[in-house]
């Protein structure tokens, strides 16, 4: 699908969402994709806080907020109704961050997994428990400071390194399963549409940086969410039929760069004297 | 028996949010349109090979003037545009 192909409607708009929140612009891109005909099950998270903030609804499609564990539950509880009345057009797509799907909403979307039901699943991975103030997830890279692993004397940020959320989710042995990143937009909306092919449970978990969280200017969100894939701190991959793929990076930058930019790794660089 | 509302779209404007406006420089747009698929807010339209920016939504986070591939978008004060509808409550 090409720029120009995708609808111009806007189906999430309005928000209260951040100036520069890649989790709204990885939404937005999915609803686009994805079109009027979807329900969105969302969890509590920086998207419901910044969407359905009473009477506020950012959404323009029907949006269902359950409890925090319950994201793929409901899904499923969603596919099987509509199954029942006939109306299995109606796509479904849970959302939830890093924090809602590797943690808190695990067990539910193993559930819904094994269960084969046709849903797409977006886990929005900003890295930490963004909403609540910037508290670590099992998503939370190494290294990074956050409000739970602080940097001071005794501490350097996160001692554990990033849950291997895609490969927990391929072994479920569904259909799709992909990560993508806001700042490579085609990639994403090509996943998308095989996520919306796919003849049952489809993953996403896209990347979208956080400017307060990650502590940067707004402007960079794309830039820093590109920049992810180039310095090897995420990779584009692919579990399709039973086979992955992931894509090259043909121009490599150093991870220093991409530290520099953010001040959850700002000691990182002063550890090694800026050389990283 | 729990009634079935139709959902409404009920958006905050925020555009009252921005310290940064983004300008348009017209003759350097090409209408590729990179600005409108990053734009968060969805608050820049298309427009016959241009655009145009919305502002009772856009926050000025800058993505479009970054991202743009000619420059043709920068980001300018809002206070400067005080008098025609700058730094207003949207």
């Amino acid at each position: 699908m090409r720029i120009e192909e995708l609808r111009e409607e806007e189906f999430v708009c309005g928000s209260f969402a951040c100036a520069g929140c890649g989790a709204i612009l990885a939404v937005r891109l999915a609803l686009k994709v994805l079109g009027p005909e979807t329900v969105v099950v969302t969890t509590p998270s920086c998207l419901l806080g910044v969407t359905t903030f009473y009477p506020q609804l950012a959404f323009k499609v029907p949006c269902v907020n359950v409890p925090f564990p319950a994201t793929a539950a409901a899904v499923s509880g969603l596919v099987a109704g509509l199954r029942r009345k006939g109306r299995e057009n109606v796509r479904v797509l849970g959302i939830a961050g890093d924090g809602g799907t590797v943690d808190i909403g695990l067990q539910a979307l193993s559930g819904a997994l094994e269960r084969g039901d046709r849903f797409i699943f977006l886990c929005y991975d900003n890295e930490a428990y963004m909403n609540t103030g910037g508290q670590r997830s099992g998503s939370t890279p190494l290294g990074a400071s956050t409000a739970t692993t602080p940097v001071g004397r005794g501490a350097k940020g996160e001692d554990r390194p990033k849950k291997d959320m895609l490969r927990i989710v391929a072994a479920h042995n569904i259909p799709y399963a992909a990560s993508a990143s806001i700042g490579y937009p085609a990639d994403y909306i090509r996943k998308l549409e095989k996520a919306v092919k796919a003849g049952g449970p489809a993953y996403i978990q896209v990347l979208t940086p956080c400017p307060p969280g990650w502590g940067y200017r707004s402007d960079l969100t794309v830039h820093l969410a590109r920049l992810a894939v180039q310095a090897g701190q995420w990779a584009l991959a692919e579990y399709e039929e039973g086979a992955w793929r992931v894509k090259e990076v043909s121009n490599p930058r150093p991870v220093r760069e991409y530290w520099a930019l953010q001040k959850r790794f700002a000691h990182l660089l002063q550890e090694s004297g800026g050389e990283g | 028996m729990i009634p079935v509302l139709p959902t409404p779209h009920l958006s905050s404007r925020t555009g009252a949010w921005r310290m940064l406006r983004p300008v348009l420089e017209a003759e350097k747009c090409n209408g590729c349109l990179v600005c409108w698929l990053f734009c968060p807010e969805g608050s820049i339209r298309r427009e016959n090979g241009s655009v145009s920016i919305d502002l009772d939504y856009c926050k000025g986070c800058g993505i479009c003037a970054r991202e743009c591939p000619r420059r043709a978008l920068r980001m300018v004060e809002e206070a400067s545009f005080m008098g025609e509808g700058g730094g207003k409550l949207a």
